[in-house]
């Protein structure tokens, strides 16, 4: 096996474990709860009949490891259990909201990236002067508001004084693209402007990085032309970086989409998870917070993935 | 003064961080002289607009905002910075550890905070929290845990550094003990950056513990809490009023502060670095 195909393979399978470890602590979060969980979960309505039934349910009356494999079994089939609560099935809940909450989180990032990418350049280039400064201050803020302030200025400035954009991101299946896409326009740029700062900085560090290491001094000192330089010499080695950096705060939106979609009460999976925690209805907790878990450690892995692929001194290595 | 030495060398962003800062802590410390009400006292009518006794009007329950907002400074931050604190605790003593002792003990902490880190910090305490409902002790130990992971992996990084230097040799070879070295030549060596962090950690936990109140699965009312003063009074925004705006100000206006500071600081640092 060539070096690069081994370091792949190496982290796909830690990969693979993180999410086997990850689904046995969500499993074991229902186990830990005190006492008998049927009873905690029912609290005051526990009488003999209704705790029988859910103990047949979570298939209490069986042994934890067999209770984990078969649960993992019908989660593989798509079967996520039925919610406590109103006893609908969770998977039927969580469907289209799970596509709601990726549509959001899609639109934000495709335009944080471009943008992030474009800024964190500009930063680059001309750093010191007043738009680096401009750029840098900025980033710091945003970086330091809470989702929902951002949010909530925008709710006041755009849907209450002046009135032109829905403050509630309301979304339904009826809908075309286009209504869709304005309905969401609040929550994108909330959305946004938290993951631009970060990866707007984070272009910049690595762009900075590599126009100071002395190969780039040398093309200067040989004449070639500041353009080429940029073109030629620095993206391509700033590439690995910048990728590594986007996916992983992609991961980070894919998380951050939680507190925006509260603010906007947009029906996504993050509103439903919360609902689930206030109303401890652990079926859809449990659910929901798989697929979020799945979803950040499998960007980060492709993250990690790709900067194995894209180290130029590795790709050396294969040829 | 070593204080005004320590102002005289700063840069501007770093001052006026400070500056808000230090308002801040001071209107969290002073909060039960200041106040014109109690914490929970209701005084008047529901969404007060601001004058008339009340500077920055009244919240949903109809007690006096600008009360509510020093006891929420008050309680937000003493819980963030404990929590910061244990996290720095638990945090600090296992990276150490794990770099002075190295084998089965770095490997056991190093593996279980990989797993806590690849696990997202919110998805997580909201599954703590659902199993074992809200609480603030809860809480505090929910979050300094997992953010003790983060702090392990940079003390483990900054001691294995100092590790090999030849005054750890040294000490080592003149018989001292682990403790020892671990208090008198690491700790003072990894104190710098350490410094640095604790400021971003209390700043990460802070908007962590304001994004689960305002979830509603943080701090509980009638505690004043600055995010849980956004969730109740959130509707009123579309009335026009901006009750919610100001604890969410408060907020960001804290975190911007610490931030300006630690910015400097760490500018400042790898400028001594690269001298």
């Amino acid at each position: 096996m060539t070096p690069l195909s081994q370091m792949v393979t190496k982290r796909l399978t830690a990969g693979v474990l993180t999410i086997a470890v990850v689904s046995i602590i969500i499993f074991i979060g229902v186990e830990a709860l005190p006492g008998d969980p049927a009873t905690a979960i029912l609290g005051q309505q526990a009488t003999p009949e209704n705790l029988a039934a859910l103990r047949k349910e979570l298939k209490l009356d069986l042994p934890p490891h067999v209770r984990y494999f078969s649960w993992l079994s019908d989660v593989a089939h798509g079967d996520l259990g039925r919610s406590l609560t109103n006893q609908r099935p969770v998977a039927e809940m969580i469907g289209w909201r799970f596509w709601n909450t990726l549509f959001l989180a899609a639109a934000a990032a495709a335009v944080a990236v471009p943008l992030a990418i474009m800024l964190g350049m500009l930063a680059a280039l001309y750093h010191d002067s007043w738009l680096d400064r401009l750029l840098s201050i900025s980033s710091l803020s945003a970086i330091s508001f809470p989702e929902f302030f951002v949010g909530y200025i925008l709710i006041a400035v755009f849907a209450v004084k002046i009135g032109i954009l829905p403050g509630v991101a309301s979304i339904h299946p009826g809908m075309t693209l286009s209504q869709k896409l304005v309905s969401i326009i609040l929550p994108t740029i909330t959305l946004m402007l938290v993951v631009l700062a970060h990866m707007m900085r984070m272009t910049r560090a690595a762009i900075i990085g590599i126009l100071t290491s002395p190969y780039i001094e040398m093309a200067k000192l040989k004449g070639i032309r500041q353009g080429r330089i940029i073109y030629h010499h620095a993206i391509p080695n700033a590439l690995a970086p910048i990728i590594n950096v986007v996916i992983m705060d992609l991961a980070w939106l894919v998380v951050g989409v939680v507190v925006v979609e509260v603010v906007f009460v947009y029906p996504g999976l993050g509103q439903l998870l919360v609902d689930a925690v206030s109303k401890r209805d652990l079926p859809v907790v449990q659910a929901s917070g798989l697929i979020f878990a799945c979803t950040y450690i499998l960007l980060n892995l492709t993250a990690d993935v790709l900067a194995i692929l894209t180290n130029p001194k590795l790709r050396s290595a294969v040829r | 003064m070593a204080f005004f030495k320590l102002v005289k060398m700063t840069s501007t962003g770093a001052r006026i961080g400070m500056g808000m800062v230090l308002i801040t802590m001071l209107s969290a410390v002073l909060a039960p002289v200041i106040a014109p009400y109690e914490e929970a006292e209701v005084v008047a009518d529901v969404w007060l607009p601001s004058g008339e006794g009340h500077i920055l009007g009244t919240d949903q329950l109809g007690r006096d905002l600008f009360t509510r907002m020093l006891y929420g400074a008050r309680n937000t931050i003493a819980i963030a910075l404990l929590i910061t604190f244990l996290a720095f605790l638990v945090g600090v003593i296992g990276g150490l550890l794990a770099a002075n002792v190295g084998g089965w003990v770095d490997m056991l902490l190093s593996r279980i905070v990989d797993v806590f880190m690849a696990f997202p910090a919110l998805i997580l305490s909201l599954m703590v929290l659902s199993i074992v409902g809200s609480s603030i002790p809860v809480l505090i130990m929910v979050i300094a845990l997992l953010d003790s992971t983060k702090v392990y992996r940079l003390a483990r990084a900054l001691a294995m550094d100092i590790e090999v230097m030849e005054f750890v040799e040294a000490a080592r070879l003149s018989g001292e003990g682990i403790w020892w070295i671990i208090i008198k030549e690491v700790l003072p060596n990894a104190m710098p950056a350490l410094i640095a962090e604790f400021g971003l950690r209390f700043c990460f936990i802070f908007l962590f513990i304001s994004a689960l109140s305002f979830l509603g699965l943080g701090i509980q009312p009638p505690t004043a809490d600055w995010g849980s003063m956004v969730r109740e009074n959130a509707g009123a925004i579309s009335f026009d009023i901006m009750t919610p705006l100001w604890p969410a100000g408060a907020i960001a206006f804290l975190t911007i502060g610490i931030n300006l500071i630690v910015d400097w600081f760490l500018h400042r640092s790898s400028q001594i670095r690269a001298q």
